[in-house]
């Protein structure tokens, strides 16, 4: 188990500069998950942290230890690749000791641990087969093996799902999860995909352009995102953004500059009560999907296209509605995209209206 | 679909209409089966037509090998002669010290081999895997080398092996050949397609970057590797210029040079005993090929996990 540091981060590749101050705590034993769009730093980041990318600038400290200048063999990590990487010439069981055998474990111990571990991913009837003759499930087990075996302080993973289908995906999401559980060991994950950072992590950092946007747990920053990238890059569909010019009708008491209001699609109420007071929107519904339980639909409005998103209520067939937003459910967000906090808001009453 | 077409179309109905169904269909489903067939008695008349052009100088250096001399000259040719003369064999094998250049032989297409490997596994994963500065002239200069003809440079170099007093001996015959530019070159190549991650697996894995190279990079090229080796040892187990050069005595001459000497005895060609010696020469090759073939065919084809 072991906290992770990052002081004053920075990479260059050549004049490109991809990381710039970045500042992170790791907390000990936590499931953290870097999320980000595709080039944002979040696998240079990590690759930095198992120290296969070297730093331009700052410190990385595992514990209380400075690995600034640690090969990465001792740095008591494991890392899990996006495409396994696999040993193509050994076979499962030379894949899973081929560290163990680097750290002069002796032959014994080595055997036992591989059984232990194989028992625990599921590969005891695999362990002769070489990675080719594996299924995708499978070959990603031995690769979790093959970093679970060593014991390490930190456990990294590089997109370990993202060369599975679907269904899989699901199913070693929750192993994986579990896995956390039982082993309490750090985990660092990277994904560029926000369902997979909200299911897993128990703390996710959200990065975009090597600057880290939110640090925060899963709800904290679905609820309460720090700006506008965090709000719309988090929750599916993203988060309806109305531009301030278009807002009609509201009354905002506040001096800042707003330059954008947004709402969750599931806030929007669909042909609400007239005693729910909200920002209303009306709009033509363009699509419906129906995934079951949950309904959502694309409308378009005056001020553009935006969704709504309802749970366990009958499908909407009017070509046109009225969609209130309730006022605490309005989100306030500046010219620069930093979240406005505390903002009142009612409804512009028309006497008022008519009196300016 | 054209069947149903044409039972659309056509008047009879019921039980005939069936009949005639089944024996348009049966009909084209024999016209089909004969065309495949010749298609296939095509495809097997045409590597026959191969095999033949590239086994014919086996099979005449097979026959001609077991012919009495008068034999070898009969016209049109008796591919399997009456009674075959395996004295040929011992003949050829008597015409000089053709142990001794047997052994010489293996002595050196062995040991180039051995030192080849010693050098190329190195420097083509230097050259595929570390950058340092010059590595692109280094690259460059070991490129050059390929466009250089023996012919150009044996002088100098029979020049020096006297000097080191080498001529006539195993080494003087091995040492030139130590490295190879096309073996550093295939290598390369090999070396540049395995992912990073792999590498970057194995450094995780606390592996010391010799334990890299063994363990992980070797084995994955391996079919790449045997195929250099196979040509590299055929190469130089055929050459006959270079022994032939670096050579003054019988110390440490090779087979091809006892073969080509058997040409000259008597002043008359004898095929017979000439082509007994080139079995002996190739027998070796060929099994070496047999063992290696299903290397070969992988080295071509792209090998590695997705």
């Amino acid at each position: 188990m072991a906290k992770i540091e990052l002081k004053n981060i920075s990479k260059k590749f050549k004049d490109d500069i991809v990381i710039q101050d970045l500042n992170l705590t790791i907390k000990d034993g936590s499931f953290t998950v870097l999320v980000g769009p595709s080039g944002c730093g979040k696998s240079t980041t990590l690759r930095m942290v198992a120290g296969l990318e070297k730093q331009s600038g700052g410190e990385i400290w595992i514990d209380d230890k400075c690995v600034n200048d640690t090969p990465p063999g001792l740095r008591d990590v494991a890392m899990v690749f996006q495409n396994y990487a696999l040993y193509p010439t050994m076979t499962v069981r030379g894949n899973i000791e081929f560290g163990l055998k680097n750290r002069g474990v002796a032959r014994t111990e080595r055997e036992k641990l591989v059984k232990d571990i194989s028992e625990i991913v599921g590969l005891t009837p695999h362990l002769d087969k070489k990675p080719q003759n594996l299924s995708g499930g499978q070959r990603q087990r031995v690769a979790l093996a093959r970093a679970m075996v060593k014991k390490p302080k930190v456990f990294i993973l590089d997109e370990p799902l993202s060369n599975l289908d679907a269904k899989l995906r699901n199913q070693m999401r929750t192993e994986l999860i579990q896995l956390h559980k039982r082993l309490g060991t750090t985990f660092v994950y990277v994904t560029h995909d926000q369902v997979e950072a909200m299911s897993m992590g128990d703390e996710i950092v959200v990065m975009n352009k090597g600057v880290i946007q939110q640090a925060d747990s899963p709800m904290k920053l679905y609820h309460d995102p720090a700006n506008l990238f965090t709000a719309e890059f988090i929750g599916t569909p993203a988060m309806n953004m109305i531009n301030m010019r278009d807002v009609q009708g509201l009354d905002i008491q506040t001096a800042a500059s707003i330059g954008s209001v947004g709402f969750r699609p599931e806030q929007g109420l669909i042909n609400a009560n007239s005693d729910i007071e909200g920002y209303a929107i009306e709009g033509e519904i363009l699509t419906r999907e129906s995934l079951g339980a949950e309904h959502i639909y694309q409308i378009q409005s005056r001020t553009g296209v935006f969704f709504v998103k309802t749970f366990l209520t009958p499908l909407e067939t009017a070509d046109r509605v009225k969609v209130t937003v309730p006022y605490g459910q309005l989100y306030y967000f500046g010219l620069n995209g930093e979240r406005l906090r505390g903002i009142e808001t009612s409804t512009k009453r028309l006497v008022a209206a008519g009196g300016v | 679909m054209k069947a149903i077409d044409r039972t659309i179309g056509g008047s009879p109905i019921g039980a005939a209409a069936e009949d005639k169904w089944t024996s348009i269909r049966s009909k084209k489903m024999i016209l089909r089966k004969a065309l495949r067939a010749a298609l296939r008695a095509l495809n097997l008349a045409g590597l026959l037509a191969l095999v033949l052009i590239f086994a014919m100088p086996f099979v005449w250096m097979i026959s001609t090998s077991l012919k009495t001399l008068p034999e070898t000259m009969i016209f049109p040719p008796e591919w399997i002669p009456k009674s075959p003369v395996w004295q040929n064999y011992a003949d050829a094998w008597n015409t000089g010290p053709f142990l001794r250049y047997f052994v010489n032989s293996v002595v050196i297409a062995v040991g180039i081999l051995i030192l080849q490997m010693l050098t190329i596994i190195p420097a083509s994963y230097a050259f595929a895997r570390y950058k340092f500065k010059g590595s692109n002239f280094l690259f460059g200069i070991v490129m050059v080398t390929l466009m250089i003809p023996a012919q150009l440079i044996f002088l100098p170099v029979y020049l020096e092996l006297s000097a080191f007093k080498l001529l006539n001996t195993h080494l003087g015959l091995i040492l030139p050949f130590a490295s190879s530019a096309f073996g550093i070159f295939l290598l390369r190549q090999a070396f540049m397609q395995i992912s990073d991650e792999l590498l970057e697996a194995a450094r995780l894995d606390q592996a010391a970057e010799w334990k890299i190279i063994i363990k992980i990079m070797v084995p994955m090229v391996k079919p790449v590797l045997v195929t250099f080796a196979l040509f590299s040892f055929i190469a130089h187990w055929n050459d006959y210029f270079w022994p032939l050069v670096m050579t003054t005595n019988e110390t440490a001459r090779t087979l091809p040079l006892g073969i080509a000497k058997i040409r000259e005895v008597e002043g008359v060609a004898t095929w017979n005993i000439l082509m007994a010696g080139n079995l002996i020469l190739v027998a070796p090759i060929l099994v070496v090929f047999f063992l290696s073939q299903r290397q070969i065919i992988k080295a071509f084809v792209y090998n590695g996990v997705k």
